[in-house]
C-alpha cells in the first residue's frame, strides 16, 4: 500500500494489469496517488492480487455485517468476518500515523475503524506540514524574486515582488481542505469506519467514542498525535502570542517576530516570515541555533540561513514570561539565563512565535483503565509499539503510535509505526528501524537527514570499536546545482569503512528533502556503499550529489558479487 | 576530526566550505616585548636584548570584506607546541567560512589568548607566538595581563564549562539589573543591527523612529547618511564627479585665468545626471492659458488658514490627474505602461544652491488645508537637509511654479521616471476676446506640460490640460 512496503509485500510475481483494477466501480474511484507530508503516497496502482482478493471478500461477506454506525454498506470494504468483537482494528485519531495504519490494515483484511474528534488528518494536515509547505512555496518564490542578485545571474529582469497575505492565506488553507478531503475519501472508498466522536479506552479491547458510544476490537491503535508545547510563564492570545496553529492561518505579517525555538518549526517559520519582509529574532534554550542537526549542517546552514538574513538570536536563555501586546504596548519577553536563571534581557517585539516543541495529547484516553501512566505525557512503548503499563508490562492488544509515544515525532514516522503495528497483529513480526526514517526541514535551501549524526557516529563506533569515515561534497560540484544558480550547500555521509554500512547522510542544499531517500532506502534495506555506488544515476541531476558521496567513500570490503538482476523483485 | 581527515584529504576539491588560506597580516611582530623583558629572569634576557628576539601577536585575521569578527573553533596547536613557518595553527569561523590560519613565522604557540569557542573583532590579538622556548613563560605572562583585560570587555558568548563556575555567574547580575532600572534601553530590530554593525554605526546614538521608539533600519541608514535600499526609484547615486570633469575639460576651451572650479554638491550630481538621463526620454510640450480670477478669489478667501498657491495648484493637478491617469503614468522600460497606484504630487523648490522636490502625496484625496500643512512641514525639512527618501522621489507627476518671480511662460524638463511635469507662469492680467468679440481684462497665467510621447500623446494631454483649467477656473470643488 506504502510505495517503501510494496517492496515486502509484492511477494507474487503475478501483476494484474491496472487497467482491471480500475474498472472495478466507484469504490475505487479516489485518485490513487496522494501526498501526504510531502512522504506519504497511496499507491493503489502497485496493487496486486492482494487487492483481488479483498474485494472479492468484500462481496462475499457483506451481508454478513452488522453495522452500527452510518457508513453505508457499499462503502464497507472491511475483509474478516466479525468474531466476538465490532472490528479487528480500532484506531483513535485520523492523523497520518492513523490513516498510514488504516489503509494498511484494509489491505491485510481487517474491519477496520478510525475514531476523530475534531477533523480527518491531524496535525500533519490541517495544523502543520501540509499547510506550512504551501506557505515554504510562497516564500520560497518570494525569495528568488526579490533576490536582484540571482536574478540577475539568470540574466532574467523582475520588476519589484509583492504580495497578498489574503491570497498565501488562501493557498495554505485550500491546500490543507483538499489534502484533508482526499484522506478521508481514501479511507473511506475502502470502507474503513470512520467514526466521529471523542476516543478513549475503556478496558481491554473495548473503546468509547463519542457520548456513549461504546465498541470491541481484537486490537487497539492510540494514535493522538500533539499539540503545540507553550512552556508556563507564556500567555498565548493568539494574535500576538501565537503557536504554529496560529501561524499558518497567516492573518498578519508582523514587522518583527520573536520565535521561541530554532528546531524544525521555528527554522521554517523563519524561512515564511523573513521572505513576507518581517524581521525575526530567535531565541533559543541551548547554546547553539538549530538543536538536533549535525554541528556542521547547522553551522553552514546558519551562515546561510540566518546570518545574512533579518534575523538575530539570544541562545542560552529561556522566555520566561511572554506578555501579549496590548494597551498600546507590544509584545514583551522576559529572557533569563537557561542556567543560572538570572534574568538577562527583556524584548519588545511585535509578535511571538513558540515553536518550543510538540506536547503529546494524551489526556482523557482513558489510559488508567489499562493501568498505564504517562511519561510527561508521553505513553511509553516497546519496540514493536506496544503500550506498557505502570507496572512495566505490556497491555495486550493495545497499542501506541506517532507523536502520543514520542520515539520520533514526524508524521511519516508515525504512518511507518501504523504499518508495522498492522503487520504484527496480521501475524507478521515487525520493528521498524528508527534509523531508517529520514527527517526535513523545507527552508530554502532545504535540509535533510536520516540515521545519526557525526558526534553521535562516532560514540557509537567508540562504543563498539569500529571505525567512523565521513566524506562530504559541495552542490558547487553539482551541475545542475550550478545551472540553477543554487550551488550553495553541503552533503555528508557518515559511514563504517571496514564493512560499508551507511551510518548517516545529512544534506542541507537544494531539494535536500528529495534526495535523502536515496540514502534512507539503503539504510532501511541494509544496503552497502560498495553496492550502491555502482548504480547509475542521470546526469545532470541533484542526486549526483549522493552518488558523490558513495563513490567517494573509501569502503575496505569489495562490492558484493549479486548481479543487478537478481535484485529486482517487481 | 582526526578520523575523518583522511577522507577529506582524498575529497579535497569537493571541500569547499574549508579551505586553507595563510595571511602574513595575521602575525605581525610586537615590538613592545623589550618593555617586557625587563621583568623576566636576568639570564636570558641579556642576549635577547642583543639579538631583539621578538613575541608576536597573532591576530585576528580578516577572511572576507564583511568580516568584523571571528570565533575562534579550535586551536589546531597547543600552548608550547613548536611551530613550523607555514603550519595551520588554529581555525577561524567567520561570517562565511571555517578557515585554518597558517603562521608565517617559526616559533613556538607561547600563548592563547582568546579561547577554542570564544570571539574576538579583526585585528585583536588571539594568541602569541614566541620565537624561542625561553620566551614562552615570558609571552605567557604577557597573555595572562592581556586575557583578564580582554575577557572584563569582551562578552564572551559561550565560556568554557569549567569556568562558569557559580561564582562568576553571581558577579553578573549587578549590571543587569542597572540595565533594567535605567530609563529606557535601546531597542533595535534585528536587521537594524546588522547594518549598524555593517555601517559602524553605534547603534545608541540612533534615534528610533519605529514603532514604540525602537530603531529600524532605515533609521540606521539615515544615521549612515545612505539611501534606504528599499526604495526602487531612489534616485540614482551622484556619479564620481572626476568623469564629469573630465567630460567638460576635454570638450571645454580652457577656463580663463582666475577662474574657479567649484565641485557639484550631492544634490547638484544628482541633478546633473537626472537632467543628462532626461534625454534619453521623447518629450514634447503643450500649452494652455487659464483663467484664474476664481482661484484668486477664492485664495483670497482660505490665504488667512494657511491655504498656500502651491497646495491649490497641486490639489487642482491632483484632481486632473484623477481623471487622466495615463498623465500620472510612467514609462519605466520602454515597453509599458505603469500606472501609478496613487497620485504624487512633487513641487520643485530651489534650495540654496539646490534643486529639489518635495512631494505631495495622495494631492487628489487630501483636503487643501492638510496639504498646506504637509507642505510647510515638508519645506521645512528640505531646508534643513532632513527630508526622508520617500518625500522626495516618490513623485508621479512634477509641478514647477517660477510664477512668483513674474516669469510669464517657460518649459521644463521632464524628471525620470515620470510621465509629465507642469510649468506654470505668474497670472497676469490678459486681455481676451470672448466668441462675441468682446473684450475683458482677466487673469490669466499660462500652464505649459512636458510629456513623455511614448505614453502620453498629444490629445492626452491637451484633454488633462482641459480639465485642469476648468477646476482653476470652478475651483470650488478644491475646497470640498
Amino acid at each position: 500500500m506504502q510505495s517503501a512496503m510494496a517492496l515486502s509485500f509484492s511477494q507474487t510475481s503475478f501483476t494484474r494489469p491496472n487497467h482491471v483494477l480500475g474498472s472495478s466501480g466507484s469504490v475505487f474511484s479516489t485518485p490513487r496517488s496522494l501526498r501526504f507530508c510531502g512522504l506519504r503516497r497511496e499507491a493503489f496502482g502497485f496493487s496486486t492480487s492482494n487487492q483481488l482478493a479483498i474485494r472479492s471478500n468484500r462481496i462475499q461477506f457483506l451481508s454478513r455485517k452488522s453495522f452500527q454506525v452510518s457508513a453505508s454498506a457499499s462503502s464497507n470494504g472491511n475483509g474478516a468476518p466479525p468474531k466476538s468483537f465490532d472490528y479487528d482494528l480500532i484506531i483513535i485519531g485520523a492523523g497520518v500515523g492513523g490513516h498510514g495504519a488504516a489503509l494498511h490494515a484494509v489491505e491485510k483484511g481487517l474491519k477496520t475503524a478510525i475514531i476523530e474528534g475534531d477533523v480527518v488528518g491531524g496535525t500533519c494536515v490541517n495544523r502543520g506540514c501540509v499547510p506550512s509547505k504551501a506557505l515554504l512555496a510562497v516564500s520560497g518564490r518570494m525569495r528568488e524574486l526579490q533576490n536582484e542578485h540571482h536574478m540577475k545571474s539568470f540574466g532574467l529582469q523582475v520588476s519589484a515582488a509583492g504580495y497578498d497575505r489574503q491570497g498565501v492565506a488562501d493557498h495554505a488553507n485550500n491546500l490543507a481542505t483538499k489534502i484533508r478531503n482526499n484522506l478521508t475519501n481514501s479511507m473511506k472508498a475502502i470502507g474503513v469506519d470512520i467514526l466521529t466522536g471523542f476516543g478513549s479506552v475503556l478496558g481491554p479491547q473495548k473503546v468509547k467514542y463519542g457520548k456513549d458510544n461504546i465498541i470491541t476490537a481484537k486490537d487497539i491503535i492510540i494514535a493522538t498525535g500533539s499539540v503545540p508545547f507553550v512552556p508556563k510563564g507564556i500567555e498565548v492570545d493568539g494574535k500576538t502570542v501565537i503557536t504554529s496553529d496560529h501561524a499558518l492561518k497567516l492573518e498578519s505579517v508582523p514587522e518583527w517576530i520573536a520565535i521561541v525555538g530554532s528546531g524544525y518549526i521555528g527554522l521554517e517559520f523563519s524561512d515564511v516570515y523573513t521572505a513576507l519582509g518581517s524581521e525575526v529574532t530567535f531565541i533559543e534554550a541551548l547554546d547553539q541555533l538549530m538543536p538536533g542537526f549535525d554541528p556542521e549542517i547547522s553551522k553552514l546552514a546558519q551562515r546561510v540561513l540566518i546570518n545574512p538574513r533579518k534575523i538575530d538570536y539570544h541562545t542560552g536563555v529561556f522566555a520566561s514570561k511572554i506578555t501579549p501586546a496590548r494597551d498600546g504596548k507590544p509584545v514583551l519577553i522576559e529572557l533569563i539565563d537557561a542556567k543560572t536563571k538570572e534574568p538577562k534581557d527583556t524584548l519588545e517585539v511585535d509578535a511571538a512565535l513558540i515553536a518550543t516543541g510538540r506536547a503529546p495529547f494524551t489526556n482523557g484516553l482513558g489510559l488508567e483503565n489499562v493501568n498505564v501512566v504517562t511519561q510527561r505525557g508521553f505513553i511509553p512503548v516497546d519496540e514493536r509499539m506496544r503500550v506498557i503499563d505502570g507496572k512495566g508490562t505490556l497491555v495486550p492488544n493495545l497499542y501506541c503510535i506517532g507523536d502520543a509515544n514520542g520515539k520520533l515525532m514526524l508524521a511519516h514516522a508515525a504512518s511507518a509505526q501504523g504499518i508495522s503495528v498492522v503487520e504484527q497483529v496480521s501475524g507478521r513480526d515487525h520493528v521498524l528501524n528508527h534509523l531508517s526514517i529520514p527527517a526535513a526541514c523545507f527552508t530554502h535551501p532545504e535540509i535533510s537527514m536520516v540515521g545519526l549524526t557525526e558526534p553521535q557516529a562516532k560514540e557509537k563506533g567508540e562504543k563498539e570499536g569500529f571505525k567512523v569515515s565521513v566524506v562530504k561534497t559541495s552542490f558547487k560540484a553539482n551541475t545542475k546545482a550550478l545551472a540553477e544558480n543554487e550551488g550553495e550547500g553541503i552533503a555528508k555521509m557518515i559511514y563504517r569503512p571496514d564493512n560499508g554500512e551507511i551510518l548517516g547522510v545529512h544534506i542541507f542544499g537544494l531539494h535536500a528533502a528529495d534526495l535523502i531517500h536515496e540514502a534512507s532506502n539503503a539504510i532501511a534495506l541494509g544496503t552497502r556503499i560498495q553496492d550502491i555506488k555502482l548504480a547509475v544515476h542521470a546526469h545532470p541531476t541533484l542526486s549526483e550529489v549522493l552518488d558523490e558521496l558513495f563513490k567517494a567513500a573509501k569502503v575496505e570490503s569489495h562490492a558484493t558479487t549479486r548481479t543487478v538482476s537478481e535484485k529486482v523483485v517487481v | 576530526m582526526a578520523v575523518s581527515s583522511s577522507s577529506f584529504l582524498s575529497t579535497a576539491s569537493l571541500t569547499n566550505s574549508k579551505s586553507n588560506i595563510s595571511f602574513a597580516s595575521s602575525v605581525s611582530p610586537s615590538l613592545r616585548s623589550v618593555v617586557f623583558r625587563s621583568t623576566t629572569p636576568a639570564t636570558s634576557h641579556r642576549r635577547s636584548m642583543t639579538v631583539r628576539s621578538k613575541i608576536r601577536e597573532i591576530f585576528m585575521p580578516a577572511l572576507s570584506s564583511t568580516m568584523t569578527e571571528g570565533k575562534i573553533v579550535s586551536w589546531i596547536k597547543t600552548e608550547g607546541e613548536k611551530l613550523a613557518k607555514g603550519e595551520s595553527v588554529v581555525v577561524v569561523e567567520s561570517d562565511k567560512a571555517d578557515m585554518d590560519v597558517e603562521t608565517f613565522y617559526d616559533g613556538y604557540l607561547a600563548a592563547i589568548v582568546v579561547g577554542e569557542g570564544e570571539t574576538a573583532p579583526v585585528g585583536a590579538a588571539i594568541g602569541l607566538l614566541a620565537e624561542t622556548e625561553a620566551e614562552i613563560e615570558e609571552a605567557k605572562s604577557k597573555a595572562a595581563s592581556k586575557s583578564s583585560s580582554s575577557v572584563a570587555e569582551a562578552v564572551v558568548p559561550s565560556p568554557p564549562p569549567v569556568t562558569s563556575s557559580p561564582a562568576s555567574a553571581i558577579a553578573q547580575p549587578a549590571p543587569v539589573t542597572a540595565v533594567s532600572d535605567g530609563p529606557r534601553k535601546t531597542v533595535a530590530t534585528p536587521y537594524a543591527k546588522k547594518l549598524a554593525k555593517q555601517h559602524k554605526v553605534d547603534i545608541e546614538s540612533v534615534a528610533g523612529t519605529g514603532p514604540f521608539g525602537r530603531i529600524t533600519a532605515s533609521d540606521v541608514e539615515t544615521a549612515a547618511g545612505i539611501a534606504p535600499s528599499k526604495s526602487s526609484i531612489a534616485p540614482p547615486p551622484p556619479p564620481p564627479p572626476p568623469v564629469t570633469a573630465k567630460a567638460t575639460t576635454t570638450n571645454l576651451p580652457p577656463l580663463l585665468p582666475d577662474s574657479s572650479i567649484v565641485p557639484f554638491t550631492a544634490m547638484q550630481s544628482a541633478v546633473s545626471k537626472n537632467m543628462i538621463e532626461s534625454l534619453s526620454v521623447p518629450t514634447f510640450r503643450v500649452g494652455y492659458p487659464v483663467n484664474t480670477d476664481a482661484l484668486d478669489a477664492l485664495y483670497e478667501k482660505v490665504k488667512p488658514k494657511g491655504v498656500t498657491m502651491t497646495a491649490l495648484l497641486a490639489k487642482a493637478a491632483g484632481m486632473a490627474l484623477a481623471q487622466h491617469p495615463v498623465v500620472n503614468a510612467s514609462c519605466k522600460d520602454g515597453k509599458s505602461f505603469s500606472y501609478n497606484s496613487s497620485i504624487n504630487i512633487a513641487v520643485a523648490v530651489a534650495i540654496n544652491g539646490g534643486l529639489i522636490t518635495p512631494v505631495l502625496q495622495d494631492a487628489d484625496k487630501l483636503d487643501l488645508y492638510l496639504l498646506s500643512q504637509k507642505w510647510k512641514e515638508l519645506v521645512g525639512k528640505a531646508r534643513s537637509k532632513q527630508l526622508q527618501p520617500h518625500e522626495y522621489n516618490s513623485g508621479t507627476f512634477t509641478l514647477s511654479n517660477l510664477g512668483m518671480f513674474g516669469v510669464d511662460r517657460f518649459d521644463a524638463i521632464l524628471p525620470p521616471g515620470q510621465g509629465a511635469i507642469m510649468a506654470v507662469g505668474a497670472s497676469k492680467p490678459t486681455v481676451v476676446a470672448d466668441k462675441d468679440g468682446f473684450f475683458s481684462v482677466k487673469n490669466t497665467m499660462l500652464v505649459n506640460v512636458t510629456a513623455d510621447h511614448r505614453i502620453v500623446y498629444g490629445a492626452d494631454l491637451a484633454a488633462f490640460l482641459q480639465t485642469f483649467a476648468k477646476i482653476i477656473e470652478n475651483p470650488d470643488s478644491l475646497t470640498l
